[in-house]
């Protein structure tokens, strides 16, 4: 500091140099900081101009994927693919759920992006550029013959709706929600088979209740209850128009008579005492085990937790779709594929969608989606399903894939409508809603509320 | 000081040597610029943009301000976090102080250390843990039910962090598990600084215990009171590890703070300019809360 340096030093003086020493340093900083630009890039990044090719190369490659944690298919289909194709290798990079959706954009944006990468939503990321755009693979392998409802909610329009468009997603397992229901104690309560109609369903839960047992077993510490929200939505909404709201397209609203008298028979059942008393206390793995240790008749869950469960409760347990409102009615269940994307910065977008084609495609790989996640393999509905043991949990599900796909009925979560609106919105409202405590108009409400502004920014 | 008995031949090498006073200082004072006053200069720059960390960011202005003072769920959890105050302060800190005073009147010998060492205890378990810990203990039939229903209390036995009137204090009391320990030893190395003649001097004048308290410890520990007040009260309003492992700000909003509010917007929401805001509010609610306590404990010193 030039103006220090002529002044006469003394004891005092000093604490004022040093002050004035940092209040320089910091104006420069904040200078410079303001200087600078605005934050961040300037829109989409050039994708890379790889030329589209279904022959996989000969040379040695290595592929990165990042996966959450608790997921092994990939290990499992990795291992498998490096078995057919010793020339490429994996490498697997895991995080919790929580933390991967959290630094997703960050990682894609990086320049070592991997080149595989679980993104359960979209976002923001294809106005941003970060994602490979596959309709070229789309064309060049002929995934015409796949299923289109299973694909539609992994395409992204030009303005950002998904549900149509490019498509920037494939599922490493395509899931389905139904209900799973302890045998043993519906027995204890008088009910001897699945229900055939809506109604059927809550007569079953009164009857359980008469009988003293919890009629479903549900919890709301992060959001599991919401299944349950989501199926009674799901029978009285139209599904193209709550699609259309999952899918952010414009003017689309949440407050629709469907979803108010699904979430009205939500409240309905919470004073009935149909939920257990400290719901909101309850996390995905205490509301599974509970259910599996014999706490509760029903219990809304999907395909993943069918393995588990056949294990832990042998035959005394049965799943089964959410029945209609009419005993012919067509079937409506939440789905969604286990969704994964191609970073546009991917430096093997070929070989990376080679594997993603032979996922859905390769007898072996698809028996191992099927073992490992007990989820529909996708692809063509023509091919023929893996093997599974008969009459086990895991054939139900895939019966019920295919039936729910005959009848057009999936729909997909409505806590992937934005990427703040399960934690934000719906899960602290469904904790007032399935305790009796907000009505279900105004849980609808409420929920909308959040979603504009989340939309608006 | 030398320089300033001899200030006119000193100047020169006093220069110098303060020059190389700063070489030192540099390394410092280079990481705290880049780790402490770089991030907030940005920290400051985000909170004026529209950006999702990654793409194209647009200048809003103050608007994200506007909405941290508008939006009823934001400021409901400010309202939290000074709830919190009461669990991460008042109570650790007058806990704190009276086991303080109660350990030093034990004889010094292995009752007393041990007495220490299990209060301390808490502190050295992560609060991550010590959440995790706790929300089992809190469950319907966990630990703290189980002795409320042994002592015929049935009646009030219930989900403690599922329940909307409990959930916060129970989170809460978390706290002051974790930091009694805290207060309590640094009183505890307090009061062993306190003049042993002053206690004597009271007692010859016929004080009790409550005298004794208030005229001497009191006033003796005035610097570790405030030292504990600054950090429990930071560690109120910026809290996020027991709330993200108890309750993650339910049920409701009923137990939701600031920091896992901003941890949602800007990495859930993507959001990056409304988490900074609000980061920049919490900032300033902090100072605004700890820089009085720090000129109250000076004050006093006079």
């Amino acid at each position: 500091m030039t103006s220090s340096r002529t002044r006469p030093v003394s004891g005092s003086q000093r604490p004022t140099v040093r002050r004035s020493v940092a209040t320089v340093a910091m104006t420069a900083a904040a200078m410079l900081a303001l200087a600078a630009c605005a934050p961040g890039g300037s829109g989409p990044a050039a994708t890379t101009d790889t030329e589209v090719s279904t022959t996989l190369t000969s040379e040695k490659v290595e592929l990165t994927i990042a996966d959450e944690t608790g997921f092994p298919v990939t290990e499992k289909l990795a291992d498998e693919f490096t078995k057919q194709h010793p020339n490429i290798t994996f490498t697997i990079n895991r995080d919790t759920f929580a933390n991967l959706t959290a630094n997703s954009p960050k990682l894609m944006a990086s320049d070592d992006a991997p080149d595989l990468i679980r993104l359960p939503t979209i976002g923001d990321t294809v106005k941003d550029g970060l994602l490979a755009n596959l309709d070229p693979y789309f064309d060049a392998y002929d995934w015409d013959t796949w299923s289109k409802s299973q694909l539609a909610p992994l395409r992204v329009s030009d303005d950002g709706v998904r549900g149509s468009g490019s498509l920037y997603q494939l599922g490493l397992g395509y899931s389905v929600t139904g209900i799973y229901m302890n045998t043993e104690l519906a027995a204890t309560a008088g009910i001897d088979a699945p229900p055939a109609t809506f109604g059927e369903l809550q007569d079953d839960f009164a009857k359980a209740k008469a009988a003293g047992l919890l009629p479903i077993m549900a919890g709301d510490k992060d959001g599991v209850v919401n299944f349950v929200v989501q199926a009674a939505m799901n029978q009285f909404a139209d599904k193209g128009e709550f699609a259309s709201w999952i899918f952010n397209e414009d003017g689309a609203t949440y407050d629709t008579p469907g979803n108010v008298k699904g979430a009205d028979l939500i409240k309905t059942w919470a004073d009935a005492g149909y939920f257990p008393s400290d719901l909101n206390a309850i996390d995905y793995a205490t509301f599974v085990s509970r259910f599996q240790g014999g706490e509760g008749v029903f219990a809304f869950n999907g395909n993943w937790a069918a393995a588990e469960t056949q294990e832990k409760m042998g035959d005394d347990v049965a799943f089964f779709l959410v029945p209609p409102v009419e005993a012919d009615g067509k079937h409506v269940a939440m789905g969604a594929a286990n969704s994964f994307s191609v970073p546009a910065k991917s430096k093997h977008i070929n070989e990376i969608v080679y594997f993603l084609n032979w996922i859905h495609t390769d007898d072996a790989a698809r028996q191992i989606v099927v073992d490992v996640t007990g989820a529909a393999p996708g692809g063509d509905p023509a091919q023929a399903m893996p093997t599974v043991k008969p009459g086990s949990l895991i054939e139900d599900a895939l019966e019920m894939s295919a039936t729910v796909g005959a009848d057009d009925g999936q729909i997909d979560f409505m806590s992937n409508a934005t990427a703040g609106i399960y934690a934000g919105a719906i899960i602290p409202e469904s904790q007032l809603l399935a305790t009796g405590k907000t009505s279900g108009q105004d849980f609808v409400t409420a929920v909308q509320k959040f979603y504009e502004q989340e939309l608006a920014g | 000081m030398s320089e300033s008995t001899h200030p006119r031949r000193a100047t020169r090498s006093a220069v110098a040597r303060r020059g190389y006073g700063w070489l030192f200082v540099v390394p410092a004072l280079a990481a705290y610029l880049l780790f402490v006053i770089y991030p907030l200069i940005l920290g400051i720059q985000y909170s004026l943009y529209k950006w999702n960390g990654v793409g194209a960011s647009e200048f809003v202005g103050l608007k994200n301000y506007l909405r941290v003072f508008s939006d009823p769920d934001l400021l409901a959890s400010i309202g939290n976090a000074f709830v919190l105050i009461a669990f991460f302060t008042i109570i650790p800190v007058s806990a704190g102080l009276f086991l303080a005073t109660l350990i030093r009147s034990i004889k010094p010998g292995p009752f007393s250390s041990a007495s220490q060492a299990i209060l301390f205890l808490p502190q050295i378990i992560p609060l991550a843990a010590a959440g995790i810990a706790w929300s089992w203990m809190y469950a319907q039939t966990g630990a703290v039910n189980q002795l409320l229903r042994a002592v015929g209390l049935d009646a009030i036995t219930r989900p403690w962090l599922g329940d909307f009137q409990t959930a916060l204090p129970a989170v809460g009391l978390i706290g002051s598990w974790v930091l009694t320990g805290l207060c309590t030893v640094l009183f505890l190395t307090g009061i062993s600084k306190i003049d042993g003649s002053l206690y004597e001097a009271v007692r010859l004048d016929g004080a009790g215990w409550f005298r004794e308290f208030f005229t001497i410890t009191i006033p003796g520990l005035r610097q570790e009171i405030a030292v504990l007040t600054t950090i429990t009260i930071i560690a109120a309003l910026s809290s996020f590890d027991i709330i993200y492992t108890t309750t993650l700000g339910g049920p409701g909003r009923s137990t939701l703070v600031p920091g896992i509010s901003i941890y949602r917007i800007g990495f859930t929401q993507s959001d990056v300019g409304l988490a900074s805001a609000f980061g920049i509010v919490l900032m300033i609610l902090v100072l605004v809360c700890v820089l009085p306590i720090q000129r109250l404990s000076k004050e006093s010193e006079r």
